[in-house]
């Protein structure tokens, strides 16, 4: 498993934790949401960096109260096919101003990491052999015209009046 | 017509590129079938019961003479001569070879043609009532929204990977050509108190094994905020529709279980809260892609045609097409002409390379540059003078075209059933054309009237059976064919679901079925004005019922 992010394989300083396991005081650890809600008094007075991985099953309304208090949220990508977690990275940044990391897990695959890019994802856990040796020649395949707004795209010349960005 | 400009060429050429690519490595073995079947799919290709099939997006419906001769092209050379319209305003191509499918692309995108989108579960080609601008019930043109709705769903970041397939369909007069509320979301252009134009808006229906109506979810939407409420349907749908089910995966299943009141306060919920962001539609936009659908500069015409009534005088097979064929358009001396694609016994949607030649010089000649494709599986050239008709009849009578059936009982939509879909359960084609033999277009279908036979070879409803006015749905029961009726189906304004008659027919007792059906209508109705769909609704399902199951009771027994 690697991270890419931001146009490289970066070291991953985010420990993932699963239900049941301990926290660390230092934070930096990605851990469920329903982690998140059974814990979250008791990081009330905490500024401990925490991450969330969201199921795609959630909606939004489950955290979004808590969202200045997260760094990262991790989506799960079950299946490539799967798109709801594009709906959901768009609404958390455009919609909910979130700065943090937004991070794809599951199966991520080359061909959608350009679409993900689009929704708002900055980084991808890469555990396909195919998909990691692509990103690392440097290679996302896609088109580079665009008739929607993408989240954090100057519009291009020529594109449609829709896109152009508040 | 809509041209693209730049932007939409590069973008067409780009999607070209990044599909070669996924081929080359799916070729290479980087892509696994699943991996690349999802990429095929978007750009329409399918894998189909003998070989691989093309299908073209034809957006609403509407072609140039450019394209038509180009598509004749790819007829001749890529396949065998001819290709099949759908009923989704696509044209397919069932014995391309895989290797010359970039080629095919390449030739389209020539003609500002792709194949984006004409399959996979993401926003399919977008459709509209194949009269637009021109017929004479029309409020305005739904063209230049289905336009823009066109480009702002290919390649959407956001809504590739939906549940399933979603599809979108305009209408811009009151009488439904269109048949949008069998459709994820229709598209209803209406006048409101004020007098402006805007959008009355339906979700939920569709056909397949579950057949719903769409529910009207907006009686008036304001055409600057066309995408952003599509926008907020779509998400709702791709957060919340199923995924664990294909066969309960569409936006009709999510409107049923959700619950309609509760699906329309979160589509309002979603767009009122995304109301101030990015979406809202300019109007010098839709001004700038209106002027590229600007009607044709039609010369005055005497509303009556002298050169028509003299033909029909001396020639009444002329006659019997010009009173079918020949649709009201807005201008007095002009008509719509529909071209049909259901000769007697032949296959429903075909043409041939000849004939999508012909159809091209006549729209050149005499059509002002424009031909339409129905989703009825017809061709359409919607500017033709009255005075034409004479030489434009026997032009298409040349070529096998001049059928006098349009709305009559052998214009009959078909899927193409079990002889090419892999999914097809029975034959629907064969029946099609047993039926047209039947009933053919003479006196006898004239005296029938108007009558929509639909036809699917499987439960997944491609020929929309469930609104014909008699449908036919062909299953396979321990290995033999059994052909189900409904009756009383409708997708016009009025949409309704047929109900079914009664225990299925025999692939032999089928068309016998049709024809007791018929008589029994015949023999009921008040008046040769009165057709069968109001005769239906009258009289309901006994007389038919009884007509069909009683006849023969006990006599085999």
């Amino acid at each position: 498993m690697t991270l890419y992010k931001n146009g490289s394989f970066v070291h991953d300083s985010w420990i993932t934790i699963h239900e049941g396991e301990e926290i660390s005081p230092a934070g930096h650890v990605i851990a469920p949401l329903s982690w998140w809600q059974a814990e979250r008094q008791a990081f009330a007075e905490s500024h401990v960096p925490i991450g969330i991985r969201v199921e795609p099953g959630a909606t939004i309304d489950d955290f979004i109260a808590d969202l200045p208090r997260f760094a990262l949220i991790a989506l799960v990508i079950p299946k490539f096919q799967d798109g709801r977690a594009y709906s959901t990275a768009r609404l958390l940044r455009e919609r909910h101003g979130f700065k943090g990391e937004l991070r794809a897990i599951g199966e991520v695959l080359i061909d959608q990491i350009q679409p993900m890019l689009r929704c708002g994802f900055d980084a991808f856990e890469i555990s396909d052999p195919v998909t990691q040796a692509a990103l690392e020649a440097g290679r996302i395949p896609g088109v580079t015209h665009f008739y929607q707004p993408g989240v954090n795209e100057a519009p291009q010349a020529g594109a449609r009046p829709w896109l152009r960005q508040v | 017509m809509y041209r693209y400009d730049e932007f939409d060429a590069a973008f067409v050429a780009d999607r070209l590129n990044q599909f070669s690519d996924q081929v080359q490595r799916r070729l290479s073995g980087e892509l696994t079938e699943e991996q690349f079947r999802i990429h095929r799919l978007m750009n329409g290709v399918y894998l189909q019961l003998h070989a691989y099939m093309l299908r073209i997006a034809i957006p609403y419906g509407t072609l140039s003479p450019r394209q038509l001769r180009k598509l004749a092209h790819i007829a001749r050379r890529y396949d065998k001569g001819f290709g099949h319209f759908t009923t989704r305003q696509n044209i397919q191509f069932n014995w391309p070879a895989l290797k010359d499918i970039p080629a095919i692309l390449g030739e389209l995108a020539s003609v500002e043609m792709h194949a984006i989108q004409t399959s996979g579960n993401c926003i399919r080609n977008v459709t509209a009532d194949h009269f637009a601008g021109a017929a004479a019930d029309e409020i305005e043109d739904p063209r230049p929204y289905a336009e823009i709705l066109r480009q702002w769903s290919s390649i959407h970041p956001e809504f590739t990977y939906l549940p399933r397939k979603f599809k979108l369909a305009l209408s811009g007069s009151p009488h439904d050509r269109a048949a949008i509320q069998v459709h994820d979301i229709g598209y209803q252009l209406v006048k409101n108190d004020k007098g402006d134009t805007g959008f009355a808006v339906f979700v939920g229906g569709g056909l397949g094994r579950t057949p719903m109506v769409g529910h009207k979810i907006r009686d008036f939407l304001a055409p600057q905020d066309l995408l952003a409420y599509t926008q907020a349907i779509v998400r709702v749908y791709n957060l919340e529709g199923r995924r664990d089910n294909k066969y309960k995966a569409r936006i009709k299943i999510l409107v049923h279980e959700k619950g309609f009141e509760a699906m329309r306060e979160a589509v309002e919920a979603e767009f009122a809260a995304d109301k101030n962001e990015l979406l809202a539609l300019p109007q010098s936009e839709i001004d700038r892609i209106s002027a590229y659908f600007a009607p044709p500069d039609l010369e005055e015409r005497p509303a009556q045609s002298q050169a028509l009534t003299a033909r029909r005088a001396s020639d009444p097979a002329f006659g019997a097409f010009a009173d079918t064929n020949v649709a009201k358009h807005r201008q007095p001396g002009y008509g719509l002409l529909t071209i049909s694609l259901k000769p007697i016994g032949g296959i429903p949607g075909d043409a041939t390379a000849e004939q999508m030649e012909l159809v091209a010089e006549l729209a050149e000649t005499f059509g002002h540059d424009e031909i339409r494709v129905s989703h009825e599986q017809n061709l359409v050239l919607p500017h033709v003078a009255l005075d034409d008709l004479p030489a434009i009849y026997d032009a298409l009578a040349a070529q096998g075209l001049a059928t006098a059936n349009a709305g009559l009982i052998s214009d009959i939509i078909s899927c193409p059933g079990m002889d090419y879909c892999s999914l097809a359960t029975a034959r629907s084609i064969p029946v099609a054309q047993r039926i047209s033999e039947r009933f053919a277009d003479g006196p006898r279908a004239k005296e029938i009237g108007a009558m929509k036979i639909k036809i699917s070879g499987c439960i997944n409803a491609c020929g929309h059976h469930h609104v014909g006015h008699i449908g036919i749905l062909g299953l396979e029961r321990k290995g033999v064919e059994t052909y189900q009726l409904t009756l009383g189906g409708s997708a016009d304004e009025g949409c309704k679901l047929g109900d079914i008659t009664g225990p299925g027919f025999s692939y032999e007792d089928v068309v016998d079925a049709i024809e007791t059906v018929v008589d029994t209508y015949v023999g009921l109705r008040t008046s040769a004005d009165e057709d069968f769909l109001r005769a239906y609704r009258r009289v309901g399902m006994a007389p038919f019922k009884k007509a069909l199951y009683e006849r023969d009771s006990g006599s085999d027994i």
